[in-house]
């Protein structure tokens, strides 16, 4: 596709980025690989994550034998978020370690090692990082796997010196302490936040090779709050008022205007995670959420609330997350995330060692409401079968779908489709780009896509990132 | 006259209404809180604390502090605190994160646009607004309004769209008309819906 004559070529600035990228890529394959070297599973049909781990532990102990890192020998480091413990050979001949030991807060096994994987960018400051959705399992995104885009940094904030300021077009201004916004009646969802440039290597041809890399800026949390439209109800929001500012804490002072009407719908200042408190970098003590707007708009570390009666035409707003269009003018406030899904197993790197059966799974996902249906296709969208749902099926939340495969050994090519509940099905990398044309930047374009992603099934059973239209 | 909860969810329907519906027990539990609303919980916020945080600056020119800067002023400013990073011609530093600000204009349409505050921003006072509250990188919000006003003055004249003459405040900043003023369009996806 890339010798298409009206896709402008990679200019050598952007091609030493494209090359720094796929480099810095595989250098976070080759750790990972390297990790799993000890042990036998190289040549299992998981090579780059952690399910590989889980599952060879598990056979390893139940056939008796024992993993290479064993008590005594040389250990590397702990993945992050784990401790390294000795390893016996027989657990059930000694005493495991004493309950309480971790003071309290558990980590997670030292075999296993997903993380996320930061985007090369200049600045550590300015930069993102994506969540491994190929290790995923369920809907549920572990808070310390959830993707991050910071501007700044990430501040440190102590929730008892925070407040929340909400003025401008209000008939009392007035300031929350956290513990005034936690005696507020409080409300509980689940749902996914995706940046907008979530796949935006992907425009123009294959780039990056994981599903991490090609969909990893989205993540599913249970979050908790207030409802914004109780905040607002008992400042008073006055007549003409039609735009709300949200400012974060943060050395961006990251600031979005959001239309009202989404503030009353069901907007959420946020302090909650998963069960706790939320994590430094998602933007603690709290947060904007906007179900189903793009990433950027769900303020973090969340200081001010203005209201006012047109948008301020922030940086964030206009500079950036804007979309340029076929003929020069530029989408702006494009803020709902469209339906998308991807299948994350198999997908991008993984090897499938050989014909037989295999369930294929992945995510769907909608801004606009619930998931309806999923189509997953093993031909490259010449025939599709339809896919079961995991309930329950939230709104603006990941979905977990899964169809039965049994490959034959011939070369496949695996799409998943969705449709919302508003009838709306996710399109072709394609058409997408013959309806908004590419940009023109670095990778064609940036924000939006939602196309159908297709993984290359080789004969082999090696796994590869492809464009590919039926 | 403000907006009532009851009134949002006539406007805006189902979702807002759930809301709604809690707290109209609720306002029918309690009566109304010392401050704002029923729950009677936060504290009015003073107006020097609104002023403390309140930098932003909306195109009409709402929220410009006084003060002002022009071209020589704004040369010194971006030569000790932004040249590093966004180079001695406004062109960027590869390697820094600190991008192109001037170039690029009329190449929109062309297939290989350049995004820049000439050729892109849509608004001068984003150039002000974004300046003083995130830049320098490595030392956001460190700029006095003056020093701001001048070198948003000397980035607008290096692009061409002010006189090296113009001095930027209050007043004037609003009046100057950026070339992609007209660039944008409201969204209008879905694209392909099928
Ligand atoms: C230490 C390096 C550094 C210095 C010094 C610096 N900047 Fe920046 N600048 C950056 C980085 C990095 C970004 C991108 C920030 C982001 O990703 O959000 C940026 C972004 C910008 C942008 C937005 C560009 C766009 O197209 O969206 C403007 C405008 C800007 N800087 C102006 C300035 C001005 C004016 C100064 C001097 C007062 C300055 N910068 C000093 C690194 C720097």
């Amino acid at each position: 596709m890339s010798s298409d004559p009206v896709w402008p070529e990679y200019d050598e600035r952007t091609r030493a980025m494209v090359d720094a990228m796929v480099a810095a890529e595989q250098r976070a394959l080759a750790a990972r690989k390297a990790k799993l070297e000890d042990c036998e599973c190289k040549e299992g049909m998981f090579p780059t994550g952690g399910r590989s781990a889980t599952r060879r532990s598990f056979l390893a102990v139940a056939g008796g034998t024992t993993l290479g890192l064993a008590a005594g020998g040389a250990r590397a480091a702990a993945p992050p978020g784990a401790i390294e413990f000795p390893v016996p050979d027989d657990p059930t001949r000694i005493q495991g370690r004493p309950t309480h030991d971790d003071g309290g807060y558990g980590t997670r096994s030292q075999f296993e090692s997903e993380v996320r994987w930061r985007f090369p960018t200049a600045t550590k400051e300015s930069s993102w990082t994506m969540t491994p959705l190929e290790s995923g399992h369920g809907i549920i995104t572990p808070s310390g796997l959830h993707f991050e885009r910071h501007h700044g940094g990430i501040p440190t904030i102590d929730p008892a010196r925070h407040s929340l300021i909400v003025h401008g077009m209000v008939d009392q201004p007035m300031k929350y302490t956290m513990a005034d916004l936690m005696r507020f009646p409080s409300v509980s969802r689940f749902h996914f936040i995706e940046c907008s440039g979530n796949g935006l290597t992907e425009w123009k041809e294959p780039t990056l090779k994981t599903v991490q890399g090609t969909h990893g800026l989205t993540s599913t949390s249970e979050w908790t709050g207030v409802p914004l439209a109780t905040i607002l109800a008992e400042a008073g929001v006055q007549e003409g008022a039609a735009w709300v500012l949200a400012e974060g804490a943060d050395a961006a002072v990251m600031t979005r205007s959001i239309p009202l009407d989404k503030c009353w719908a069901d907007a959420m200042l946020a302090y909650a995670q998963n069960g706790e408190a939320l994590r430094p970098e998602q933007g603690h003590p709290l947060r904007l959420l906007l179900p189903g707007f793009e990433g950027n708009t769900h303020i973090k570390w969340l200081r001010r609330i203005e209201v006012s009666d047109a948008p301020f035409m922030s940086r964030e707003e206009t500079s950036k997350y804007t979309d340029l269009l076929m003929g020069g003018k530029a989408r702006q406030f494009s803020f709902t995330m469209e339906a998308k899904s991807v299948i994350t197993f198999p997908s991008g790197e993984m090897k499938l060692p050989g014909p037989g059966f295999y369930e294929i799974t992945g995510l769907a996902w909608s801004g606009r409401g619930r998931v309806r249906r999923v189509e997953v296709s093993t031909d490259g969208g010449q025939s599709w079968r339809v896919a079961s749902l995991e309930g329950p099926i939230m709104p603006v939340c990941h979905t977990r779908f899964r169809i039965p495969w049994r490959w034959n050994g011939d070369p496949a090519v695996l799409q998943s489709r969705c449709q919302d509940e508003t009838g709306y099905v996710q399109p072709t990398i394609k058409q997408l780009v013959e309806a908004r044309g590419l940009d023109g930047g670095k990778w064609g374009s940036v924000y939006h896509l939602n196309g159908i992603q297709s993984w290359g099934v080789a004969s082999d059973g090696s796994v590869t990132n492809v464009h590919h239209y039926a | 006259m403000s907006i009532t909860m009851r009134d949002a969810v006539a406007k805006y329907g189902p979702r807002a209404c759930v809301l709604a519906v809690g707290l109209g027990l609720a306002g029918g539990a309690l009566a109304q809180g010392s401050h704002g609303g029923p729950y009677g919980l936060g504290t009015p916020a003073t107006a020097e604390e609104i002023a403390a945080w309140d930098i932003d600056v909306m195109p009409d020119g709402r929220g410009l502090p006084p003060g002002e800067g022009g071209y020589e002023a704004g040369k010194e400013v971006y030569t000790e605190h932004c040249l590093a990073c966004h180079g001695p011609d406004l062109g960027g530093v590869a390697g820094t994160g600190g991008g192109a600000l001037i170039g690029g204009r009329g190449t929109l349409a062309s297939g290989k646009p350049r995004k820049t505050v000439e050729s892109y921003w849509p608004y001068a006072s984003t150039l002000f607004d974004f300046t003083r509250r995130a830049m320098p990188f490595h030392a956001p919000g460190s700029l006095s309004d003056d020093d701001v006003y001048a070198v948003t003055a000397y980035i607008l004249a290096e692009g061409n769209i002010i006189g090296r003459d113009a001095v930027m405040n209050a007043e004037t900043l609003p009046k100057v008309v950026m070339p992609n003023v007209d660039g944008f369009i409201p969204d209008s996806r879905p694209d392909v819906f099928d």
